[in-house]
């Protein structure tokens, strides 16, 4: 359904993403773990049209669609839940779904009816549907910013850390929705930094380092994958191949331990 | 429109149109409608002014420039080429949108405070070129002998006349706006001003909309220095230098940057301040607006527009206070 190949991205003269690329299939969940600065954001960004790529190609359901404007690209369904959530905070919560359907220019009835279903999806907004955006909880603020973001009535909805800055217990809530869309069968790319979290739920995981894929496969095999688990789940392995390992192992000691 | 709305433009409209019937029989005040024109067409420009910094977060800085545009379109056409007033109004209003939609294209596409710049800079040539085209603009001694408006045939020379007409023009541009601002478009332009980010990823097409209400605004402040040409019958390039382009930021500063009718309270304001209160302070003038610049910056972010609110919910608590005794 999506697939990347080859994308550079500069921001002025630094090379953010240097030659990226993946696939994500129809009805999958592919996770895309690395730490920050790897350049995960930077790619959602891209794909969204909001950076333009130096080069390299994006192809949506059979057509490019880098050098899009973004307006056009959510309108070809793609819709992104953004890092931080970025809900408009000073807009009620109605007012922001209804937002998220933006692109369905005067189709009133539509968006009516989606967003009876937000509201069955996560009942909390109903009972908050008047109250300004900005005044809802962090978790609350997230299943905001997703079911906006599902209002567009995308193929293929991208979740830029959905867990940031969330409780453990909210954060299980969150995947539990997620997992929930995927059984529906939306077609998901998660990006994270809970790397075992992200990995427990999706199909297929990618791991960005210094905007390069590192390493590629079934979520399973990533987990059970010794560098992974050293750099990323938090587990002892042992030094395997240089770069990667090294690097992983200053960003170890630089968290203390 | 929401039920508040709905009150105030109720409120409004009984206020402006009771006004005249008051200060014309008080005699300190009599001169007042005259002064309440010019807040009636500095009105039209705060609100286009306001669409642009409120809902789509930009500055611009060549009201002013926009206004003498519609202001000298207005004269030359009607007085050099004997136009129609009526239709030299809307001929200054196209060429005042061309020339923002020419600005506003690359400035916008970028973020920031680039459009603030670029109008800064052009507020400045369109004052340089008022100020030498002698043989069209008149130079420094300006225009003289523009004709008055007339309505089918029948001249618009009385004060109450224009005041009548001049608010009825500002109250058909604030229901525009109000419109605006409650469609999609406006709830566009309210999360482009929230969050331009998570806007642009909606599918809010910032860029374009951006450009639109800034072209809006300049075709309200070109209409509006075409009502000032055809009222005041002369013109002078003074009148639209970057100080007034400053005083139009001002104006909706002080009203309110969130609100219309912030913005036409604040045009009053500033108006009645200019011509009438701030007279005694001469060249020291721009001292008092920086201050109240600064005032409303620190102490009133929402403009007074935000009072209004907590001075009617005093009002109400007072009310059934004295109820209860």
């Amino acid at each position: 359904m999506l697939t990347v190949s080859d994308i550079h991205t500069y921001y002025g003269n630094i090379h953010a993403l240097k030659g990226i690329s993946l696939q994500v299939r129809s009805g999958e969940m592919v996770a895309l773990i690395g730490a920050n600065g790897a350049g995960k954001s930077t790619l959602v960004h891209t794909i969204c049209g909001l950076i333009r790529p130096e080069k390299g190609t994006i192809m949506f359901q059979g057509a490019a669609i880098h050098g899009l404007l973004p307006e056009s690209i959510v309108e070809r369904g793609i819709a992104v839940v953004p890092e931080g959530r970025h809900v408009f905070s000073t807009l009620s919560v109605e007012v922001n779904l209804q937002m998220g359907g933006f692109v369905h220019r005067r189709n009133s009835s539509q968006i009516q009816e989606d967003i009876h279903w937000m509201f069955d999806i996560f009942p909390i907004l109903r009972q908050r549907r008047l109250q300004l955006a900005g005044t809802l909880s962090g978790g609350e603020q997230q299943m905001l910013a997703i079911s906006r973001a599902l209002m567009s009535r995308p193929q293929l909805l991208i979740l830029d850390e959905p867990s940031m800055g969330l409780a453990p217990l909210v954060i299980k809530e969150i995947f539990r929705i997620i997992l929930d869309l995927k059984e529906k069968g939306k077609t998901i790319l998660l990006i994270e930094q809970n790397a075992r979290a992200a990995l427990q739920i999706a199909d297929r995981g990618y791991v960005l380092e210094t905007g390069r894929v590192a390493l590629e496969g079934e979520s399973a095999m990533l987990l059970e994958h010794k560098d992974v688990q050293r750099a990323y789940l938090g587990q002892k392995g042992h030094l395997s191949t240089v770069p990667f390992a090294a690097k992983a192992q200053k960003r170890q000691r630089s968290c203390g331990g | 429109m929401n039920k508040k709305d709905r009150w105030a433009f109720v409120g409004m409209g009984l206020l402006i149109a009771v006004f005249p019937g008051v200060a014309l029989n008080v005699k300190c005040i009599s001169h007042y409608v005259d002064v309440m024109v010019f807040a009636g067409i500095f009105s039209l420009v705060s609100l286009g002014l306001c669409m642009l910094m409120g809902y789509a977060g930009q500055v611009s800085m060549a009201q002013a420039a926009f206004f003498g545009i519609g202001a000298y379109s207005s004269g030359i056409l009607t007085s050099r080429l004997g136009w129609n007033p009526w239709m030299a109004m809307p001929a200054g209003a196209g060429v005042a949108a061309l020339v923002a939609w020419i600005i506003g294209v690359p400035a916008l596409r970028l973020k920031g405070h680039y459009l603030a710049m670029a109008t800064l800079g052009f507020g400045v040539i369109v004052h340089i070129i008022l100020g030498e085209e002698v043989k069209w603009t008149g130079g420094p001694s300006g225009m003289v002998d523009i004709p008055g408006l007339q309505i089918a045939g029948w001249k618009l020379t009385s004060e109450v006349a224009w005041y009548y007409m001049i608010w009825s023009v500002v109250f058909m541009a604030l229901l525009f706006c109000l419109h605006v601002i409650y469609s999609r478009v406006g709830r566009g332009l309210r999360a482009i001003h929230e969050e331009e980010m998570a806007a642009e990823s909606m599918g809010v097409p910032t860029a374009c909309y951006k450009v639109q209400i800034f072209v809006f605004s300049a075709i309200l402040s070109a209409i509006a220095g075409s009502f000032y040409t055809h009222y005041v019958t002369c013109l002078n390039p003074g009148s639209f230098n970057l100080m007034w382009s400053i005083r139009f930021v001002l104006m909706v500063m002080v009203g309110g940057t969130q609100s219309l009718w912030g913005a036409i309270l604040g045009a009053v304001l500033l108006t009645f301040a200019g011509n009438e209160w701030l007279q005694i302070f001469s060249d020291f003038e721009i001292l008092v607006y920086g201050a109240m610049l600064l005032c409303a910056a620190l102490f009133l972010p929402g403009g007074l527009a935000s009072l209004v609110p907590k001075v009617i919910g005093v009002f109400r608590n007072s009310l059934t206070h004295l109820c209860k005794r």
